[in-house]
């Protein structure tokens, strides 16, 4: 518990660091180089994963509801849940695997080679340089790939829904558009800067405090993923709860 | 590529005015263990100062104490004036900007070319982003280090020779008035272990650089070494030339010798 405690403390100390470095050595082209590599490298496997997912929930929840009679809701729940969670949440977690492991690796080899070190004895400040650009790479970018998880997974749906029922292209996202409020989406966005947030800093907590040599790069690969995703379903639940106040 | 001079005379006596880095009583202690236990030692404007001791006796410790990448317990360590100890973050790297290091596994960073390695430290320290400029001073240190053919290669298609002189040639470009060389030639082959001795010397020689040398190496001691400070278990213990230290009556250091030239 003691050692919980103290590296939580540590996590906090390393959030106010990189927070102070955002305002004293912002780095605006390795921080768009870092959300072309983050953002853009992450579109084709969020999109397959978001489109697969919309096609499975679609598929399963389409039963239930065809039961009482209300299959025209299906677009209704469909987006809410996407939208509210399923959304977010997928992303999060494929980010976490992806960006968290690719981060944590990359810090922490850096750190075992000295290349950390190197940075630092030469006066060219890498913390600004690579953790406060990924960290606000990977908040920033979030949002957008969830934006673009929706989508997708609402076209699946779609998709599954034209294939049962034969339905109009323009019906189905009117039904969608009608149910889903500003609220849900403002939310969603906010949450998932969260979520990127979350795995930007511990990545790169795990990485920059890498030791041990190889098996300690595994470490921090391993760390920042487990880490990240139970941060992430702890962000879920904090933000549900508190969302619950304004509807 | 840099070749060696004459050495200096090292019975020159140094004047105080002169001195570039100043330890005194160093220790450090890391989990109850005292690694340094009481390192004293000066080092001189244009003067190679050897320190040589046996694997885990501080050696490496003690050049990380000199820039601030690890922290003293205790003892004093003035390097260009500033006293390292108390330095606050924009001191301490203004200080490390005038201090090059070349670390024990070259430290390059591999995602990047040779030309970025080196064009890194002079876009984000001196600021320069002018194409001409910044390859101009690159084949200027590719020249002193004889590998301008690299000038595009990545770091894993070099050899072990080869990173450690890019490592030093990415330390130099930014004129350091010291340079810190952390077990120069460890994992070398003795030809390729010469070519850098020969290099270290050359460094000195061109640019009047004051450099530290951290070895276990006899050899390039001898062949690089203006001055030699011996560390045993921790403490600066013996002080001299090659010659003098060769026939210092000490078993440990005679040990160092017989082993080294059997």
């Amino acid at each position: 518990m003691e050692r919980f405690l103290i590296e939580l403390a540590r996590i906090a100390k390393f959030i106010g660091k990189t927070i102070r470095h955002f305002f004293t050595s912002f780095e605006p082209r390795e921080t768009l180089n870092q959300c072309f590599v983050i953002g853009y490298r992450s579109l084709f496997l969020i999109g397959f994963t978001a489109f697969i997912a919309g096609i499975v929930f679609t598929k399963q929840s389409r039963p239930s509801l065809a039961s009482f009679g209300a299959e025209s809701w299906l677009p209704s729940l469909v987006s809410q849940a996407v939208v509210r969670s399923l959304g977010p949440l997928i992303t999060g977690l494929i980010c976490a695997g992806k960006l968290g492991s690719n981060i944590g690796a990359e810090l922490g080899s850096m750190k075992v080679s000295e290349q950390i070190d190197a940075m630092e004895v030469s006066g060219t400040r890498p913390f600004g340089y690579l953790v406060v650009t990924r960290v606000l790479a990977t908040t920033l970018m979030l949002p957008v790939l969830v934006v673009f998880a929706d989508v997708i997974a609402l076209l699946g749906s779609y998709m599954m829904v034209n294939m049962i029922n034969n339905s109009s292209f323009l019906l189905y996202f009117n039904e969608v558009s009608v149910s889903i409020t500003y609220l849900d989406i403002f939310s969603s966005l906010i949450k998932s800067a969260f979520f990127g947030f979350a795995i930007g800093v511990i990545s790169c907590y795990a990485g920059y405090h890498t030791s041990g040599g190889t098996s300690g790069v595994g470490k921090a690969a391993n760390t920042s993923v487990v880490v990240s995703m139970i941060f992430i379903f702890v962000i879920d639940l904090v933000s549900i709860q508190f969302l619950n106040l304004f509807r | 590529m840099l070749h060696r001079e004459a050495h200096k005379d090292s019975a020159i006596p140094h004047s105080e005015d002169k001195r570039v880095v100043k330890v005194r009583n160093l220790q450090k202690s890391f989990n109850e263990k005292l690694v340094l236990k009481d390192v004293s030692f000066d080092l001189y404007e244009g003067e190679n100062l050897v320190v040589l001791g046996r694997s885990g006796t501080g050696k490496s410790v003690t050049i990380k104490c000199l820039v601030g990448l690890i922290r003293a317990d205790a003892g004093e360590i003035n390097v260009l004036g500033y006293d390292v100890p108390r330095l606050g973050v924009t001191d301490l790297n203004e200080l490390r900007k005038q201090v090059g290091f070349s670390f024990q596994g070259s430290a390059l960073y591999d995602s990047m070319t040779v030309r970025e390695n080196l064009e890194f430290p002079l876009k984000r320290n001196l600021g320069i982003n002018n194409q001409g400029e910044l390859d101009d001073r690159i084949m200027t240190a590719l020249e002193d280090v004889g590998l301008t053919h690299a000038v595009d290669q990545m770091p894993a298609e070099l050899s072990g020779g080869m990173k450690k002189r890019i490592g030093i040639a990415r330390t130099l470009i930014l004129q350091p008035k010291i340079m810190l060389y952390d077990e120069p030639t460890s994992g070398l082959d003795p030809i390729t272990s010469q070519e850098i001795n020969d290099l270290i010397v050359g460094v000195r020689d061109k640019y009047n650089t004051a450099s530290i040398i951290i070895t276990h190496d006899i050899a390039s001691a001898r062949e690089t070494g203006d001055r030699i400070v011996v560390l045993i278990d921790g403490v600066s213990a013996l002080e001299g030339t090659f010659e003098e230290l060769r026939h210092t009556k000490n078993p440990e250091l005679e040990a160092f010798f017989s082993y080294n030239f059997c």
